[in-house]
């Protein structure tokens, strides 16, 4: 079972604030999930290989070419603050 | 009592692609435009997919066969997830338990002394952008998100700061040497932590905690770091306090490390694969087809030397340590040798390849480095040195008048017999002349002669003085010394 202090870190770790009362909502989300988890790691998996993709794709690469003529300035067209061609965030240390 | 320290580092090499690991936008560091390099996928659109550069794979696996690395039959890419604005994804596509490079081993010669170092692994990741903070604000430039990296963990194998740095050096050279990167710390191509604690000398277990030292933007400042480490852990441990396990940021300028907070530990990177990258499939021919790539390596370079020219190791490694160099040496060197083939002469190769070296080493890198220049992108070619070499070789040249001749050859690419002759500094070895000067200074010098045969010795050192004089410095300074030691006897 999961804590709401576990639930609280997580947050802080994926940088979202939560209410008191969000922390309980999450907490009986987040058990259901993995609740579910718990159901998956009953299925017998003997003599399965473990899988990390599931397209069953092999090798798929690009030469290494470069674009010169990119989409830079529509792009920073789009961000909300900028200074000069920088992006502007609030401060992080 | 006596510790022993227990070092390892992690090496991050920018790999010199066109593009970067996952899209197309240019890999250029000299870039001065901030977020001029982006495109939709390293500034993390919606709905954009990452693509593996086939180059940067090539790239890494090049190094993991240099660094006697296995490469795996399979590999394949994680998401490292945490929230910081130099990576917009939110995570950065790194490699956690099947990385493109497995264990390998490095040989590190350190006061005649060769120890083997263990690599844990190499894995390609993608780098961060670029945070400057100002004021409340932090600017962000992407142009280095999503350029590749190749990072290189070894085990703690280091004993001394000095044997780390010259691993880093090894790797800058073998990396180089491969075309992978330009890997100049300065610039940050390569960047190294290190980790380092101590156990009681004798001991051969890991001790209970690790220091990790971050910032480390010189190869100076990775031994210094090590070295300041050392004396801080022992001075500790003597007053009997604990040690524990921590992340130490290095001061280059107050040469003390300081303790960083750090952001995250690694459980909480939650690692998962890389749902938008198929895994990578290394079949064992094409591996093989790389490793016939690989050029001859620093190490064999320099070995090749010192058995080939009779080098002295430490002139070797000097050579080995800047590929240009070694190089241009080495065309020096098969100049002089087919001169003195072609002229049907005496050639001791080991004479020549020393002198070869004393010059290039010394006088001819010292004008490079005021030009800040490779010896390939200099006025003196190869053959030309060559040619100067062969002239105070047979004293047609003195040592005096070739370092001067070099000067006007750097600033002017003449040939040295040209430079020489206009100059008026060519080296008379003829004789005749010699000797005509000879006995003009004895009859002017009768006294001198007199105290000279009456068991002055050191008067024969005057009298080749006045026949240098006479000559204004262009007599061949031993032909002279011998035709006046003839006539005096
Ligand atoms: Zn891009």
């Amino acid at each position: 079972m999961i804590t709401q202090e576990e639930v609280a870190y997580i947050a802080k770790l994926a940088r979202i604030e939560l209410k008191q009362e969000e922390l309980e909502k999450y907490r009986i989300d987040l058990n259901k999930i993995l609740g579910y988890i718990e159901i998956l790691k009953t299925v017998d998996t003997t003599g399965v290989e473990p899988l990390a993709q599931v397209t069953g794709l092999e090798n798929i690469f690009r030469s290494d070419e470069a674009e010169e003529q990119g989409i830079a300035d529509d792009i920073l067209q789009n961000i909300s603050e900028t200074s000069g061609r920088f992006i502007r965030v609030k401060k992080v240390l | 009592m006596n510790y022993e320290p227990v070092i390892g580092l992690e090496i991050h090499v920018q790999l010199k692609t066109r593009s970067k690991m996952f899209c197309a936008s240019p890999n250029n560091p000299d870039e001065t435009e901030p977020n001029r390099n982006i495109c939709e996928v390293c500034t993390a659109q919606p709905g954009s997919m990452p693509v593996i550069n086939k180059e940067a794979v090539h790239m890494a696996i090049l190094v993991g066969l240099a660094l006697g690395c296995e490469i795996p039959e399979y590999s394949k890419f994680d998401r490292k997830n945490y929230f910081y604005p130099d990576l917009p994804k939110g995570y950065q596509i790194s490699q956690f338990d099947q990385p493109i490079c497995g264990a390998g081993i490095q040989v590190v010669e350190y006061e005649g002394k060769k120890r083997p170092i263990r690599i844990t692994r190499a894995h390609l990741e993608e780098d961060a952008g670029k945070l400057i903070h100002e004021g409340s604000t932090t600017l962000v430039d992407l142009n280095r998100a999503g350029v590749p990296l190749l990072e290189t963990v070894t085990e703690p194998d280091f004993r001394t700061p000095a044997e780390a740095k010259i691993f880093l050096q090894n790797l800058r050279n073998i990396v180089r040497y491969l075309g992978v990167s330009d890997a100049d710390m300065e610039k940050g191509h390569m960047r190294c932590d290190a980790n380092i604690s101590l156990r009681p000398a004798g001991s051969q277990d890991l001790p209970p905690y690790k220091i990790e030292v971050k910032n480390l933007n010189s190869f100076k400042s990775v031994e210094a770091a090590l070295n300041y480490e050392i004396k801080r852990q022992s001075e500790m441990q003597e007053s009997g306090e604990k040690l524990t396990s921590q992340t130490r940021g290095w001061d280059d300028s107050k040469g003390i490390t300081v303790e960083q907070r750090t952001k995250e530990q690694a459980h909480d990177y939650r690692y998962f694969p890389e749902p938008d990258l198929p895994i990578m499939h290394f079949i064992r021919g094409d591996v093989e087809k790389i490793r016939a790539e690989l050029p001859e390596l620093p190490a064999q370079k320099e070995e090749r030397f010192i058995s080939e020219f009779s080098l002295q190791d430490r002139d070797a490694g000097v050579l080995v340590n800047d590929k240009n160099l070694a190089a241009y040496f080495e065309e020096v060197v098969s100049e002089l040798e087919e001169w003195f083939k072609e002229e049907r002469l005496e050639a001791d190769i080991a004479k020549l390849a020393k002198m070869a070296y004393n010059w290039i080493s010394g006088d001819l890198q010292a004008l490079l480095k005021i030009e800040g220049i490779d010896p390939q992108n200099s006025r003196i070619t190869a053959e030309n040195l060559a040619e100067l070499i062969k002239m105070i070789h047979q004293g047609q040249v003195s040592t005096t008048a070739a370092k001067r001749i070099l000067e006007v050859m750097f600033e002017t690419g003449g040939d040295p017999s040209h430079v020489a002759a206009d100059e008026g500094l060519s080296q008379v070895s003829d004789e005749v002349a010699i000797t005509a000067v000879v006995d003009k200074v004895i009859a002017k010098n009768a006294n001198v002669v007199a105290d000279y045969k009456g068991g002055k010795k050191q008067a024969l050192g005057f009298l080749v003085g006045k026949i240098m004089a006479e000559m204004k410095g262009k007599a061949n300074p031993q032909v002279a010394s011998r035709l006046l030691e003839e006539k005096l006897h």
